[in-house]
């Protein structure tokens, strides 16, 4: 059981060339791997491509195959594979239904639409609220959040739907230190109560440091490294992809290049 | 001890209280559209009149008279141009009094009066109800009657598009004046801005077409089956009734309307 991305190339309707060329990854429950790579590398569309949107929903031409768990995204139905992987867009208003007044019945949407009993959705849109600490904006308009509100709100949506695997794509770029620390500690609670697999895609790299057992480097729409993470983030390769390493890591390789001790205890506890 | 299982918040219940408010969203919907109807489609000063007298007294008997004063400023221009052109401009030769060139006729003033009466009568149906029904509201209660999930969602975010797009109208004049973009001034100036403000608009609206599509789709919006309703309506016999007596009535005025049977009443 896993979420398979084996040999996928993709190419967007109408577009001459393929965005992602011969993607293999695999994700496994209880795992969390991470994306990263430099902007226009295609981590976007393997997003959408590792959910079953694209093709699906948006066309285009996928060769190769794209799996979760026993599930062939282009052929298993939408709403199955919804609540078998959900996704988190990098930009969160377009994520929202704009069809709530409130913040609670927006991360409601979801379990909703999927007819649970309204017990269940209430608990389901509880959980997914309070594992993101937005308890106290859960009366406010939807519309009129800030972007990390929007995100986080965004996020819960997903959460709600408590789907086996979780693809975010950028899922703190609009979050200050704070909202980027809460997401984190949500997601290590995510995959560790609920087993879930989470592909996250990030430039933060000492947010993927914390979280990410595995990391994979995405350069113009092939993998070209996958490894542990302690391994990808002090590899030197690191820049010349267009990645920075996360500021601890850097601070050693400065100090030791100025050829004193490093010592673990000059970087703070997260 | 089993923890107590959550509730839905206060703030999402928010059960309707009060005259008129409380009653069921799709009965007032059924008010609201009959009356209209009622109210545009019967000639003559008797039905226009018993709408807006009706309706009015809802307004009052609400407590919404004086946010019902906005709907009513709103229909003024309309008004101010009927009035206008129904008395100047109706052909008729039965002259009531002259202004300079203008001739006003008998027949203009009673078209106008009656045009004007149906006016206000279809702006008061239409404010009574959307000052006493949240669109969340009407939206769960009619998928509770089995509204598919489709014309609920269109429903839901057709009344939040035009604030949105205005926002974004907003947004690219902004960024369009931080170009340079000249979009104040004269009518030239705003004319000439009216291009670059367009363009972005149509093309962000219909980009966005296709995120929102999969942002549906990874929602589960098109799974099998009724979605789950938050909130039940309070619903009556009576109320029931109300609702049968009006669409009949409405059906029966508009049909004899059209047959011409409604000719001897003033």
């Amino acid at each position: 059981m896993s979420l398979v991305i084996d040999r996928a190339s993709y190419r967007y309707a109408g577009a001459a060339a393929p965005v992602l060329h011969e993607i293999g990854l695999e994700l496994e429950p209880g795992r969390v791997l991470g994306v990263v790579g430099p902007n226009g590398a295609g981590k976007s569309t393997l997003c959408i491509v590792a959910v079953g949107l694209a093709p699906r929903t948006i066309g285009g031409e996928l060769t190769g195959r794209v799996a979760i768990d026993d599930l062939d995204t282009t052929k298993a139905p939408a709403p199955q594979l919804a609540q078998a992987a959900g996704i988190l867009f990098q930009e969160p208003n377009t994520q929202l239904a704009s069809a709530a007044p409130t913040v609670w019945e927006e991360v409601a949407f979801a379990p909703r639409n999927l007819a649970l009993p309204l017990d269940e959705v209430v608990e389901r849109t509880w959980t997914a609220i309070e594992a993101l600490g937005i308890s106290g904006i859960a009366d406010r308009d939807p519309a009129r959040l800030s972007g990390g509100q929007a995100q986080l709100v965004a996020l819960a949506g997903v959460l709600a739907l408590q789907p086996r695997y979780l693809v975010l794509d950028e899922p703190t770029s609009q979050l200050d230190p704070l909202g980027t620390r809460l997401v984190g500690d949500a997601l290590a609670r995510a995959a560790q109560a609920t087993g879930a697999g989470i592909l996250i895609v990030e430039h933060k790299t000492d947010l993927l440091a914390r979280l990410c057992d595995e990391i994979a480097v995405v350069v113009a729409g092939r993998v070209v490294d996958r490894a542990a993470t302690n391994k990808i983030l002090a590899d030197d390769r690191l820049s010349g992809w267009g990645v920075l390493a996360p500021a601890d890591l850097r601070l050693r390789k400065a100090v030791e290049a100025a050829g004193l001790e490093w010592s673990a205890s000059w970087v703070p506890a997260p | 001890m089993p923890a107590q299982p959550r509730r839905l918040p206060d703030f999402v219940a928010r059960p309707q209280h009060g005259n008129y408010r409380g009653l069921n969203p799709t009965t007032k919907l059924v008010v609201a559209f009959t009356t209209a109807l009622i109210a545009l489609g019967v000639r003559g000063w008797a039905a226009p009149s018993v709408v807006l007298v009706v309706m009015l007294a809802l307004v009052v008997w609400a407590g919404v008279g004086r946010r019902y004063l906005p709907y009513l400023l709103a229909t003024s221009p309309l008004l101010i141009s009927i009035v206008l052109i129904n008395t100047f401009l109706y052909p008729a030769h039965d002259v009531a009094f002259t202004l300079g060139p203008l001739v006003a006729t008998g027949s203009g003033l009673t078209a106008a009066g009656q045009a004007t009466l149906r006016v206000l009568a279809f702006a008061t149906s239409v404010a009574l109800f959307a000052l006493t029904t949240r669109t969340d509201e009407l939206v769960d209660d009619l998928e509770r009657r089995g509204l598919g999930r489709r014309a609920a969602f269109i429903l839901s975010t057709a009344i939040g598009t035009v604030p949105r797009m205005v926002e974004r109208a907003r947004e690219i004049v902004e960024a369009q004046r931080a170009r340079g973009l000249d979009t104040q001034g004269g009518i030239r100036g705003r004319l000439r801005g009216l291009l670059p403000l367009a363009g972005p608009l149509v093309l962000s609206a219909l980009t966005e077409v296709e995120q929102r599509t999969m942002a549906l789709e990874a929602r589960a919006f098109t799974a099998a089956g009724r979605r789950t309703v938050l909130r039940a309506y309070h619903d009556s016999a009576a109320q029931r009734a109300l609702r049968w007596a009006l669409t009949v009535l409405t059906a029966a005025l508009l049909i004899t309307e059209v047959a011409g049977w409604l000719s001897r009443l003033p």
